[in-house]
């Protein structure tokens, strides 16, 4: 990453302007003409230091009213292999395996849920009850009740 | 209170969820997919961000890759005091999200910063400020993530 890719970074993390031509209008900005922004942003995609272009939807403002972040304490032997399965369900966003932190918090699998109700979520629990078995202790789905805050990655200007 | 969606408003939500195009009139194209003219789907998405239906509409940076660090973290908040400490955390740069759930643990917010020194000064600047412990949650490994809902 060179300095005009940090220049275009900060350009496009607040979003892309929303003009007839965006990659017109983003080289004038930043002194570089538009096919040169499309090459850059095209090789941040390939190297996977942009994972998309395109809309993130609030959940709750298309339907997803229930979601719930899921929470396992998974025998460390297996959780990977596990992690694994419950990331390729198709109702899970996001499925990390994180420390515990005890006393206070056991659990090292999370797997975000989403659902247009919370009875929805429930059954995904419980698809998630057996896919785990025996190899799960402890489970809790914390739901969320409010958005507080939601921007995305902010590099500092001039850093 | 969630804005009223039709369904051209939920194909151009689904059609949006990766692979804008990397040309010179990407809405035109978007549009002709769905039927509408470029006018029409620019005035959609500026209609849907305005109104929060959509939080964000360009380029998804994958941190890590870009040398920066996100780390989730979690807090247990006084109820009384929980809508001012919200307004502190939101308010520092370093935090990219936050949201109440329901638990002991009921603030959890990611930080996004280009360092690791920068997670500690912030967290570091949390617990002063809200005089209770945050917990984070660095990830050790990630399965899955993606979009997959339909609008």
């Amino acid at each position: 990453m060179d300095e005009d890719d940090r220049r275009l970074i900060l350009a496009t993390q607040g979003g892309l302007p929303l003009v007839a031509r965006p990659y017109h209008a983003l080289g004038a900005t930043l002194g570089m003409d538009a096919a040169e922004v499309q090459r850059r942003l095209a090789r941040m995609l390939d190297a996977g230091a942009i994972r998309r272009i395109g809309a993130v939807p609030n959940h709750y403002a298309i339907g997803y009213t229930a979601n719930g972040m899921s929470v396992w304490d998974v025998d460390d032997a297996c959780v990977d292999a596990l992690g694994e399965r419950i990331g390729a369900l198709a109702f899970v966003s996001h499925c990390y395996r994180r420390p515990r932190r005890l006393p206070a918090w056991p659990y090292n699998l999370f797997a975000m849920l989403h659902g247009k109700s919370r009875a929805a979520v429930e059954e995904q629990r419980q698809q998630i009850v057996v896919l785990l078995g025996a190899a799960c202790r402890s489970h809790d789905i914390l739901y969320s009740s409010r958005i507080l805050k939601k921007t995305g990655l902010r590099l500092a200007p001039g850093a | 209170m969630p804005e009223a969606l039709d369904a051209l408003d939920r194909a151009l939500i689904n059609a949006l969820h990766g692979g804008f195009p990397l040309s010179d009139e990407p809405f035109r194209e978007v549009g002709a997919r769905l039927g509408l003219t470029e006018a029409d789907c620019l005035e959609r998405l500026r209609r849907l961000l305005g109104a929060g239906v959509l939080s964000r509409f360009g380029p998804l940076f994958q941190v890590e890759r870009l040398g920066g660090v996100f780390v989730l973290a979690a807090m247990q908040v006084a109820e009384a005091d929980f809508d001012a400490t919200a307004a502190v955390v939101n308010g520092l740069p370093a935090v990219a999200h936050n949201y109440r759930r329901e638990h002991a643990f009921n603030m959890w917010f990611v930080l996004a910063t280009e360092t690791p020194a920068e997670i500690d000064a912030a967290v570091a600047a949390i617990e002063r400020i809200a005089g209770t412990p945050v917990y984070v949650f660095p990830k050790e490994r990630e399965y899955f993530i993606g979009m997959r809902l339909e609008a």
